[in-house]
Formats: structure tokens, C-alpha cells, sequence
């Protein structure tokens, strides 16, 4: 491409006269784009994330071993090495090839989580906000009982009694990570119910259900998608605290946080079982953590209209 | 007109945004003694950033020249801000728009205004409360003593200007700028409020710069009118004469609205000419 | 002539703040009527009453023959539809004209969208070159006439104005009075007009009423305040206002 189609594609998403609707959502996106690859640690964050993806998607191309069965005879707790990259666990499974496939542990979590919690915060919280008077006093109560659980706390409590396992830890945190969501989505939602344009649809005789949906939700939409971004982080880090009280992922799944786990009871000796799905989780979660810095700079709302 | 007190030539105000340097303020020269000088534009003309800039409070990452801006003989690009400060509120003092928004909300009116005299002046407190009522007073506000002690959210609008132009007036400055004083009034107010502006300003002998889109009201009240366009100044007019301005700008401007007894269908509207801002 | 907006002893009460004093007024089918005051005159309060959008504490209101209840149906707002004041809060900052005119159509299930929103725009004097922008790429006065496009797409037959124009320059207030006479003109609309400015009621409106404090102070044609006819001190001193400063 020469500088000059650049120039002119550049001009044509950026022009003050889109002339399709594709061309104005294009040329918004383009500009949230530029606001984004603006901040240097978010396109790191970004590659981090990308490179997650991947990991997960071709784990099987990726790991030389299998992640479940190991060589006990000959490969227990062996260090890092060529063979090896990240050593082998007690069971003579190869650590790089579990973190590999845990990638895609992670991700089902995180995924899950954000799948199941925010729909559910933006949902109580738009209509909480919008409708006041006692459906707010009430939904908001109840989210307030929640949040006045420390979340691993209640996390527990629940895997407690919905059984261990992977699946019932996803539901356990998402039970316990939506009412932060709804409350933003109320807090953003009382910002603009007020405001003329909210009443003008109004007088259009649209229902209040048109208007959550179609008017106050989209609005509320980019906070919450920083939010939960920037929350993604501690989401990994509850799984594996589950995960590492045994209540989440049952062996042999995988997953970092049990790995760390069944690493703890060699740290002083072999430190590499438990470091490796350590620093995964660190650099995930910093990943998150940018990707979210960096988004709440292009979405951000408050910054002009776009 | 006798002596200049403030002389502006060639002032520039340039801001630099993402899609690059925006000129709010393009080589805009009037001088002013001690009179009442209008500055009238529509929005985006300058108008704000030109008495911003005279005020010293111009955003930082923005760019302020000018070949002279001189109060009373005094450079003001050339001053260090703490003598630029200095200035402020003391010789030069400025009225905005919403007292709302210039009142600090968590200090009564009368200590705002016995700070401002004291941060001024080496003054007892007895000696500035005193002189703070006797303004409140010179404002034209009935029970000075009451609304010294009162909150800026506890009075109206009005109310809320009269004390600001109390506060601005205390030190005696010999120039003010008023940005849009009484945009944010009902219309009978607005003309007490401007009634207390003329007074003290032809008692005092301030110069006063009076900066507004409306046309009409700053002919009555001032003696010359500036007309910016652009960031440029398109004329500069007695106000007694503009009835005779020569711009079609100005003589758009006085057309375009509508007044009471003069029926025209439809109103005459500005034919904007790219000229203009040449 | 018929009556389009009748409203009768109307009282309406926020927190025991009493907005509106009973206050009565007739509007006749095809007529301009104004609303003059000040800051808490109630005259936008009124307006809002009329909408659904504050509730009504006694009085009646009726609009084309229906006496209006607690909620308006979907038919009453094909009737009625109203201007906001502020051009930069009534247009929705994540919507594309596009989106902002097919809006109502979709509530109302009209079918010609494409056809009714491209002649909107024209008849707003922006055309088709504007459909796909958001609001934050217009002007003041561009986003005034979208929201007047919006309010005549679902053909109303009484427009509510509430300081249509109090946000904007004067030539740019200059084109949307022209705007707002014409398409009354074409479109035979009943007006109900809220501003401060006498100045601007006289030329938009043959009948006005002057409001003070939620009460009615006097209703007046046009063509009586331009001749000075006036009753009350108060409307003496709105007149003298609106003449400009004169030094004593």
C-alpha cells in the first residue's frame, strides 16, 4: 500500500461527513483505535492477551508433551532444561505443556465469568437506575448484601456447596463478581437518565424496556467493559486461590492455580513447579490489567463524545 | 480618553489539539482608557480567549504573543506570574459568567470577599470586614450583614453576581473585564445588576471591558463596541454610531434579531462570507 | 375555531414546591401561543406537564379533544412532540442522525423509514449529506434543526418549543426561527412557545401569556405588547427589560 492510499483511507475513516452507516462505525472505531495504540503499555498488555489466544487455540501444536500423563519412571521433578523447558512436576509431566493447556483453563474461566457476570450486572444495574423508587431500594440491597462478603469468602462458600470443580467455580465467581458491575451500570445510568436526549425518546412514546436496551445500555457498555478487563485479573487470580485450596479444578486438570498447589509441597527444592504457573498468572494478569488501562483511555465516555 | 490603560497590539492566542494548532485569537489590536469598551462576537469568535489573555488566564498549553500588551505602562508578557498575580484582583479584576461556578461553594460570600481584600492589602480583620459590608452595600444589596454570612448556594443569581462584582470591586482595581456578567440572569435582573456595574465604574473611573454576543445590549451600555469575527477584529465602532456600521458582519448582527414592533417574515439571516475571516 | 390544547386549573407540585399555581390556558388548532417569564415562572414546567413529563397534581389537560390521564399512550406523542432547549443534551451522543430519526419510526412501526428521514432532513434544510454524522459533528445550530427533524417525523400536529433558541448565536437564531415559521406555514402545526425573550414570542406568536412564580399574570395578543397595551407592572417591566440598558 503507498502512503498515499494510507493517507486517503485515513482521511475517509476520519471524515466529518460519513456517507454509510459502515463508514461512521468504521471511522469510530478508528479513532477509539488510535486513542488505544496511543498508549504503548496497552498495546503491550494487548499482545499478551493476543498471544493467550493463541497459546490456547494451538496448544496441541505447541506442547511437546501430553499434559495429563507423565513419564513417572524416568522424568520426576526433573529441572528445567532442553528436554524440558520448564522442568517436570512429581508426576513426571512436563510443565511447559501444562501451562500451555492451562492457557485454555484460563481463558474458559475468565471467559465464562465475564459471559455470565456482567450481563447480569448491566441488567440489574440499568434497571435499578432507571426505574428508582423501590425496584432500587431492593435490587440494590441485594447487591449490597453481596458486596459485604469478601469475595473468596463467598466464592468458597458456594463451591462449598455446589461440589469442587471447574465448572462450579466459574459459577461461584460469577455469583460473586456481578454486583461491582451493577453498580456502575447504576451509577452511569443515573447520569443520564435525566438527561434531554433520555426524555426525548421518551416522548417518542418508547417503554421503559426500549429505553434501558436500546438508549441507556450502550452507554453504560464501555465502563463496563473496562471494568470487567481490568477485573479479569483478579478473576484468574480467584480461580486459582480456588484452585489452589482444591476447590477448583480437580486434578489432573491443568489449571494454574491447582498446579501452584500441588507445587507448594516442593518450593524450597524444586521452586520451578510452583514458579512457572506463577509467573503465568502474573503475566496474564498484567496483561489484563494494561489492556484495561488502555481501554479506559480510548473508550472513556467522559473524554469527548466519541 | 485621555490616558491609555491598557494597549493591546497584534495579540495572538494559539491552542495546539490533536488535528493540530487552532488560532482562537488572530491579531486582535484595540487600546482602552477609562471607558466602557464592548467586545462583541458570536461563539467561537475570540471574544473570551481575547480577555482571558489580557487576565493572564489563558490555559497553559496554549500560546499567548502579542507586539504589546501593556496595562498602565506595564508589560504584562514580560512580568513574572507573581507579579502577573499580583495584578490580578488587585488592578485587574474579572467577572465571569455564573457566579455558580466562580464563588468558591464551601466559603461564605463575606470571607471571600474580606480573603480577596486581605490577600491584597495589609489590612486589619475589623478594618476589611467593614470595608466587605460597605461594598455588599455599594452592590445594592438590601441587608448587607445577612448575606455576608450566607453561603453562594443559599442566594439567587443575581444575588450571587452582585456579590462577585462586590468581591472583584473591593481592592479598587482600575480595570475590569467582565465576561458575559449577566448571560446567566433573567433579563430584569440583568439590568439592576448592570445598573451597579455603570454606577461604580463611572464613580470609580475603572476601565471597563464588557465581553458579550449580544449586540444590542453591549451598544447600550458601552461607549465603543469591538466586533470579532473569527479571532479577528472586524471593526471597531462608537456605539452611539453603530447604527451606521459599515461591516456587514456588525450590520448583520444588529438584523438578525428579532425586536418588538419591527415585524419582518422571515428574519434577515447572516450570509457568512469566507472574506471575513481573511 | 377549535381548541388543541386546553388546560385548566393546573397545579403541579414537587416536594412540596408548587411549580404551577392553577393556572388555565386555551390553545387554538393552527395558533402560535407563547409562554413568557423568568427563571421559575413554572413556563417550562408547563410544557413538561403537558409531555407526561411531570406529573399533574390537580387540573385538567386536553389536547385535541382527549382529556389526558396519568400516562399517555403511544397515539398522544404521534400528536405532540416537543424541542428541547439545549441543542448539545436532547441528541443522544452515541447515535447517528440515522439512528436518532428512525427511532420514533421504529416505536410507531411506520414502514417508510428510509423515504420519511431523508425528507426530514431536507426539510430541515441539512439533506442527505448529514444522515450518517454524530451529534458531536455538528454545530449548535445543525443539531437544533435534527432535533426539530426529529420531532416532525412522526407528523404532529402541535409542536411544543421550550427556549428553542436560548443556546444559540443570534444569526443562528435567526435561521431557526425562519425554520420554525416555515415548516408551521407548510405543516399548519399548533405551536406552544416557552422563552424569555418578549422579543422573540412577538415575532413567532399571535397570543401570549405572561407567567410569574407558577401563576399567570396576563394573556395578551401580539399586537398588544407591541402597542404598549399592557395591564400589569410586571409585563411594563419585561418590556422595559427587553429594550437594552438605558443609562439615567
Amino acid at each position: 500500500m503507498s502512503a498515499e492510499t494510507i493517507q486517503s483511507r485515513r482521511a475517509w475513516l476520519l471524515s466529518d461527513r460519513p456517507v454509510s452507516r459502515l463508514q461512521a462505525r468504521l471511522g469510530r472505531a478508528y479513532v477509539a483505535w488510535r486513542r488505544f495504540s496511543a498508549n504503548r503499555l496497552a498495546l503491550v498488555g494487548m499482545l499478551i492477551i493476543i498471544a493467550l489466544l493463541v497459546v490456547a487455540a494451538f496448544a496441541d501444536v505447541l506442547a511437546p508433551y501430553s499434559p495429563t500423563v507423565g513419564d513417572l519412571k524416568n522424568a520426576r521433578l526433573l529441572p528445567p532444561g532442553a528436554a524440558h523447558w520448564f522442568g517436570t512436576d512429581d508426576l513426571g509431566r512436563d510443565i511447559y505443556s501444562r501451562i500451555v493447556y492451562g492457557a485454555r483453563w484460563t481463558l474458559y474461566v475468565v471467559i465464562l465469568v465475564a459471559i455470565i457476570a456482567a450481563p447480569i450486572g448491566l441488567l440489574v444495574g440499568t434497571i435499578a437506575g432507571y426505574a428508582g423508587g423501590w425496584t432500587d431500594t431492593i435490587l440494590m440491597r441485594i447487591t449490597d448484601i453481596f458486596l459485604a462478603f469478601p469475595k473468596l469468602v463467598l466464592a468458597l462458600a458456594f463451591v462449598a456447596a455446589l461440589g469442587p470443580g471447574i465448572e462450579n467455580a466459574v459459577l461461584a465467581i460469577a455469583i460473586t463478581s456481578w454486583p461491582p458491575y451493577a453498580r456502575i451500570a447504576r451509577a452511569e445510568t443515573l447520569t443520564v437518565r435525566n438527561s434531554d436526549y433520555i426524555k426525548a425518546v421518551q416522548l417518542m412514546g418508547a417503554s421503559p424496556f426500549r429505553i434501558v436496551l436500546r438508549h441507556i445500555m450502550p452507554l453504560c457498555i464501555s465502563s463496563l467493559i473496562i471494568r470487567v478487563t481490568l477485573d479479569m485479573a483478579g478473576i484468574i487470580l480467584t480461580a486459582a486461590g480456588l484452585g489452589f485450596l482444591g476447590l477448583g479444578a480437580q486434578p489432573p486438570l491443568p489449571e494454574w492455580g491447582a498446579m501452584i498447589a500441588s507445587g507448594r509441597r516442593f518450593i524450597l527444592d524444586q521452586w520451578w513447579v510452583a514458579a512457572a504457573p506463577g509467573a503465568a498468572i502474573l503475566i496474564v494478569s498484567l496483561g489484563f490489567n494494561l489492556l484495561g488501562d488502555g481501554l479506559r483511555d480510548a473508550l472513556d465516555p467522559r473524554s469527548g463524545d466519541q | 480618553m485621555s490616558d491609555t490603560l491598557l494597549d493591546v497590539d497584534d495579540l495572538r492566542v494559539t491552542f495546539p489539539t490533536r488535528t493540530g494548532l487552532v488560532h482562537a485569537v488572530r491579531g486582535v489590536s484595540f487600546s482602552l482608557g477609562r471607558e466602557r469598551l464592548g467586545i462583541v462576537g458570536e461563539s467561537g469568535s475570540g471574544k473570551s480567549q481575547t480577555g482571558r489573555a489580557i487576565m493572564g488566564l489563558t490555559p497553559p498549553q496554549a500560546e499567548v504573543s502579542a507586539r504589546k500588551l501593556a496595562f498602565d505602562g506595564i508589560d504584562l508578557l514580560s512580568i513574572s506570574p507573581r507579579q502577573r498575580r499580583a495584578l490580578r484582583g488587585n488592578r485587574i479584576a474579572m467577572i465571569l459568567q455564573d457566579p455558580k461556578y466562580s464563588l468558591d461553594p464551601v466559603m461564605t460570600i463575606g470571607r471571600q470577599i474580606v480573603e480577596t481584600l486581605r490577600t491584597h492589602e495589609k489590612v486589619s480583620k475589623a478594618e476589611a470586614r467593614k470595608r466587605a459590608l460597605a461594598m455588599l452595600q455599594a452592590v445594592q444589596i438590601r441587608d448587607p450583614a445577612r448575606v455576608f454570612d450566607l453561603y453562594p448556594h443559599e442566594v439567587s443569581g443575581g444575588m450571587g453576581q452582585r456579590a462577585m462584582i462586590a468581591m472583584m470591586l473591593v481592592t479598587g482595581p482600575e480595570l475590569m473585564i467582565a465576561d458575559e456578567p449577566t448571560s446567566a440572569l433573567d433579563v430584569t435582573v440583568q439590568l439592576d445588576v448592570l445598573k451597579i456595574l455603570d454606577k461604580l465604574v463611572a464613580e470609580r473611573g475603572m476601565g471597563l471591558i464588557f465581553i458579550s454576543h449580544d449586540l444590542r445590549l453591549v451598544s447600550s451600555f458601552c461607549d465603543r463596541v469591538v466586533v470579532m469575527y473569527a479571532g479577528k477584529v472586524v471593526e471597531q465602532i462608537k456605539a452611539s454610531e453603530l447604527r451606521d456600521a459599515q461591516h456587514p458582519y456588525t450590520r448583520g448582527l444588529l438584523n438578525c434579531m428579532p425586536r418588538i414592533g419591527f415585524e419582518r417574515h422571515p428574519l434577515p439571516v447572516l450570509d457568512r462570507k469566507p472574506e471575513w475571516a481573511e | 375555531m377549535t381548541a388543541s390544547i386546553t388546560v385548566e386549573g393546573l397545579e403541579v407540585v414537587f416536594d412540596r414546591f408548587r411549580a404551577l399555581k392553577g393556572v388555565s390556558l386555551d390553545v387554538r388548532e393552527g395558533e402560535s401561543y407563547g409562554l413568557v417569564g423568568e427563571s421559575g415562572s413554572g413556563k417550562s414546567t408547563l410544557l413538561r406537564t403537558i409531555t407526561g413529563l411531570a406529573p399533574v397534581a390537580s387540573g385538567t389537560i386536553t389536547v385535541n379533544g382527549k382529556t389526558l390521564g396519568k400516562t399517555r399512550d403511544k397515539a398522544f406523542y404521534r400528536d405532540v412532540q416537543m424541542v428541547f432547549q439545549d441543542p448539545y443534551g436532547s441528541l443522544h451522543p452515541r447515535q447517528t442522525l440515522d439512528r436518532l430519526l428512525q427511532e420514533p419510526l421504529a416505536i410507531h412501526g411506520i414502514a417508510d423509514g428510509e423515504k420519511r428521514i431523508e425528507r426530514a432532513l431536507d426539510e430541515v434544510g441539512l439533506g442527505k449529506g448529514f444522515r450518517f454524522r454524530y451529534a458531536h459533528q455538528l454545530s449548535g445550530g445543525q443539531r437544533q434543526r435534527v432535533a426539530i427533524a426529529r420531532a416532525l417525523i412522526l407528523e404532529p400536529s402541535v409542536l411544543l418549543l421550550d427556549e428553542p433558541t436560548s443556546a444559540l448565536d443570534a444569526s443562528v437564531q435567526a435561521e431557526v426561527l425562519n425554520l420554525l415559521e416555515e415548516v408551521r406555514r407548510r405543516r399548519k402545526l399548533t405551536f406552544l412557545m416557552v422563552s424569555h425573550d418578549l422579543a422573540i414570542i412577538t415575532h413567532m406568536c399571535e397570543r401570549l401569556m405572561v407567567m410569574q412564580n407558577g401563576e399567570a399574570v396576563e394573556t395578551l395578543t401580539a399586537s398588544q405588547l407591541i402597542g404598549h397595551r399592557v395591564s400589569e407592572d410586571y409585563t411594563r417591566n419585561l418590556l422595559r427589560a427587553s429594550e437594552g440598558f438605558v443609562r439615567v
